[in-house]
């Protein structure tokens, strides 16, 4: 039996960075808000803090924070002549699954995408004429701008802590920043990390080799800083235990310590936590959404939650789940290209190189989240021409670490035996002595790429597992090619005493080991209901009081991390409800 | 180096067998193969074994106690597997959560799929370990004519090779990388995760890499050790607590 509660303005799915904007943003305006989070709720002061936080075995190797996937997982294939099987346990990514979502376990690292995202099609098609785009690629525009997202953009930065190195304000190139970034209307709030040596060691080889390095921004406060809404954040310890961990500093800017809280001091607002949404429910017409079902999973009890607006804000995945699961908008259908729920599921690509650099210690141990130097020479830059590498999109060049914790990092030369005497003596000799570039790289959409709900498995409700086909393709693998002769180029170009080169993917995309927790795409917003599930408001083309917000609208992934612009368009979908929906509920943008 | 012993497992496995026996002497209860041990050795006063077992048995403990070992020798590095805890670590997450599959998706219908699908036995982590220590072991009987644990060290390197290659195939369909990949994982855990969980006894594993644990603040190292080593003290949670 389904207990029908009392109707709210607006349910929120999912309490992390983007329904925690949200929520804040919402019941500032005056909107009666409830959150429903299947996940616990945790804190800083109670969870994240010394010294049980620093515990490697429990959040990196056994998830903590994470999705439990006995409950609820994806099956997986690489294409669709494959039989999907389950993914039984977490790997390649990593969704959260606690009051903070992944906003409590990601690293910081916060990005400005542009134009060169927004406009992909239009600049390709300009540049390198219609061919150069594959038939299979299904690139397409994404119906806003970087003019349009910039002031989003710099309320998230200024909420999240992030410090950084301006390299364009209002057109003025900034020396040590990132001259390939789109201008900005100012700075970042804090100023760069202190850097590391690998960090430096990078930066050197870089610029010696004519490329642009600069501080990787991140959500990494600098030095103790209070954020225009008052959340007081402590400086970064570079205490090493960032990525998968929630901050015992308070100093990663984080939603459960920054928008959560103030929304959970307005009494316009409600968190119901243990509450797993099942179903989007859809009126008579087909035209609204009415609210939700959840059950708390406590106790297995059944409610209906009506709305009068309804948020999905859970993970990227999961978002893209709800709607299958809910019958909104018509799944894709890769075969006939038509249909738009689950189109457009992108990842990321990579390739790494370790150095190892006999006597010289790098003390991987004391670092940052964001402690890395970058280029975006290949990225960004729209002067590095592809017409001769016949790929799209790019990748940026990281150097110094990525969680350098015990379990998972111990560098050692290739060759080295994996047990014994001689492997330990040389993992005692090159764990404080290596240090590793790498690069990060875009995936274009695909037309096989996709979501739909699985035939066989179920999860732990009854309810059909979300499937994933996903493979790298040939504009992936050119990518990867040119990434690994690059890192190699300036890896050697350091001189190290011995060096594992870096090497293009060629296999498969495997969901082991953990490789990026940036999956995008699925509900993508657009220019049109035709090729998009969401218009340029993250609002449903098919049902105008649901919007849709995370990486999941984004119609294609970049080389960078999500949490940018996932972060700035919640606040630009907010103040979208806020200052037009509301007063004259109906689409945003005429279809 | 021929290394056979008169060891707990047989002690025990004697006294349960014929407990009027074990009255009479270890000698009456040894099998056969041990009555060739040329000087039995007394059991090693150390920690691990007073600790005790929560989820090995007698031929599993034997097993696991040669492998950490054998891929932890002591040495001018670090002290031996067994002296680690690693043994223990072992047991502990068999014994717990994670060796019971807590968080593992265990429904069917179940498919072997393509390496690219990651994890498809219809097995806990704990089930897994089971299985292939009998598997290993039968495979050492056949190949050696005794379990893991009697085998000469140059043969348990071969065995141990044989297992990360995927040259040795088990019977019974289990797969071997699968095996070696949870057994090798699990091994590593148990050096260079927290005292807490059994293993890294005394941080010496982390002292292994110069690895400083759980240090609270190094706000002010980033510069002053740039480029330098930083001391060799490690914290554990447990210091902390």
């Amino acid at each position: 039996m389904t207990t029908k509660l009392k109707e709210v303005d607006v349910v929120i799915v999912g309490l992390g960075w983007t329904g925690g904007i949200l929520a804040k943003e919402l019941t500032e305006a005056g909107l009666k808000v409830v959150a429903l989070e299947r996940g616990a709720p945790r804190s800083s002061e109670n969870d994240y803090s010394l010294p049980n936080i620093r515990d490697e075995l429990r959040y990196v190797v056994r998830h903590d924070l994470m999705q439990n996937t006995a409950r609820d997982t994806i099956t997986v294939r690489n294409n669709p002549q494959q039989e999907a099987l389950p993914m039984r346990r977490l790997g390649s990514f990593l969704p959260g699954e606690v009051v903070g979502g992944s906003g409590v376990h990601w690293s910081g690292h916060t990005w400005r995408w542009t134009d060169m995202e927004f406009k992909v099609r239009s600049n390709y098609e300009e540049r390198y004429g219609k061919k150069f785009i594959p038939d299979d690629m299904t690139i397409q525009d994404w119906g806003i701008t970087y003019a349009e997202l910039e002031p989003y953009y710099d309320k998230f930065e200024y909420t999240a802590a992030v410090s950084g190195k301006a390299g364009n304000i209002g057109g003025q190139l900034q020396a040590g920043g990132n001259p390939f970034e789109a201008p900005r209307v100012r700075d970042y709030p804090l100023p760069p990390l202190t850097p590391i040596l690998a960090s430096e060691m990078f930066t050197d080889a870089a610029r010696n080799a004519g490329y642009h390095p600069f501080p990787r921004p991140s959500a990494n406060a600098s030095q103790p800083y209070t954020n225009p809404d008052g959340s007081k954040f402590g400086g970064c310890q570079y205490c090493g235990y960032c990525q998968r961990f929630g901050c015992e500093a308070n100093a990663k800017g984080s939603p459960h310590m920054t928008v959560i809280p103030i929304a959970m001091r307005n009494p316009n607002f409600e968190l119901r936590t243990h509450s797993w949404v099942t179903r989007v429910l859809k009126d008579s017409d087909g035209k609204r959404v009415t609210g939700v079902t959840y059950t708390n999973v406590l106790n297995g009890e059944e409610f209906e939650q009506p709305a009068t607006i309804v948020m999905l804000c859970a993970y990227a995945i999961n978002n893209v789940h709800l709607m299958l699961l809910s019958g909104i908008g018509a799944p894709y259908d890769p075969v006939a290209q038509k249909g738009v729920v689950g189109k457009n599921y992108c990842y990321q690509t990579g390739a790494g190189a370790t150095l190892f650099f006999e006597g010289k210690y790098f003390n991987p141990f004391m670092n940052a989240g964001g402690s890395n130097a970058t280029i975006d020479d290949f990225n960004t830059n729209w002067a590095f021409d592809r017409a001769p590498l016949n790929f799209v999109g790019g990748y940026n060049v990281s150097g110094g670490f990525n969680t350098p914790l015990p379990i998972g990092y111990r560098p050692v030369p290739s060759g080295t035996p994996q047990w014994g005497s001689e492997w330990k003596r040389a993992t005692a000799k090159w764990y404080q002595t290596a240090m590793v570039i790498n690069a990060s790289g875009s995936v274009m959409a695909n037309r096989y790429n996709c979501y739909d709900l699985d035939p066989t498995y179920r999860n732990a409700f009854g309810q059909p597992l979300m499937r994933m086909t996903f493979d790298y393709h040939d504009n992936e693998h050119k990518m990867g090619r040119h990434a690994a002769q690059v890192i190699n180029d300036i890896a050697k170009s350091m001189n190290p005493t011995r060096l594992n080169p870096a090497a293009a993917r060629t296999d498969p995309w495997t969901v082991v080991p953990y490789q990026s927790t940036h999956n995008t795409g699925g509900t993508i917003m657009g220019t049109n209901p035709r090729d998009s599930a969401l218009n340029k408001y993250l609002q449903s083309w098919d049902c105008h009081n649901l919007f849709v917000v995370g990486a999941n609208v984004f119609p294609h992934n970049s080389s960078y991390n999500p949490t940018g612009p996932v972060g700035a368009l919640a606040y630009w979908t907010a103040d979208a409800i806020k200052n037009r929906y509301v007063k004259n509920p109906g689409p945003l943008v005429q279809a | 180096m021929k290394e056979q012993k008169l060891d707990r497992r047989d002690f025990l496995k004697g006294a349960v067998v014929g407990g009027a026996a074990a009255a009479g002497g270890t000698a009456a209860i040894a099998t056969p193969e041990i009555a060739q041990a040329e000087a039995p050795a007394p059991a090693a006063p150390t920690a691990p074994e007073a600790a005790g077992y929560a989820f090995l048995n007698l031929d599993e403990a034997a097993f696991v106690e040669t492998l950490v070992d054998h891929m932890v020798p002591a040495d001018e590095v670090s002290p031996k597997g067994t002296d680690l805890g690693v043994n223990i670590y072992i047991d502990r997450a068999l014994a717990g959560a994670w060796g019971k599959g807590e968080r593992l998706y265990m429904q069917g219908p179940w498919k072997q799929g393509a390496p690219s699908q990651g994890y498809q036995l219809p097995l806990t982590p704990a089930q897994l370990y089971r299985a292939g220590i009998e598997a290993t072991n039968a495979h050492c009987r056949r190949t050696y004519g005794k379990s893991f644990d009697r085998i000469e060290v140059a043969q348990r390197q071969e065995v141990l090779i044989g297992l990360s290659t995927g040259k040795i195939t088990f019977e019974k369909g289990l797969p071997v990388r699968v095996f070696w990949t949870t057994l090798y994982q699990t091994v590593i855990e148990g050096i260079y995760s927290d005292p807490i969980y059994g293993g890294n006894r005394n941080k010496a594993g982390w002292a292994i890499i110069g690895f400083p644990g759980i240090i609270a603040v190094h706000r002010d190292h980033v510069e002053k050790y740039r480029g330098k080593p930083f001391p060799n003290k490690p914290v554990g949670i447990a210091d902390m607590s």
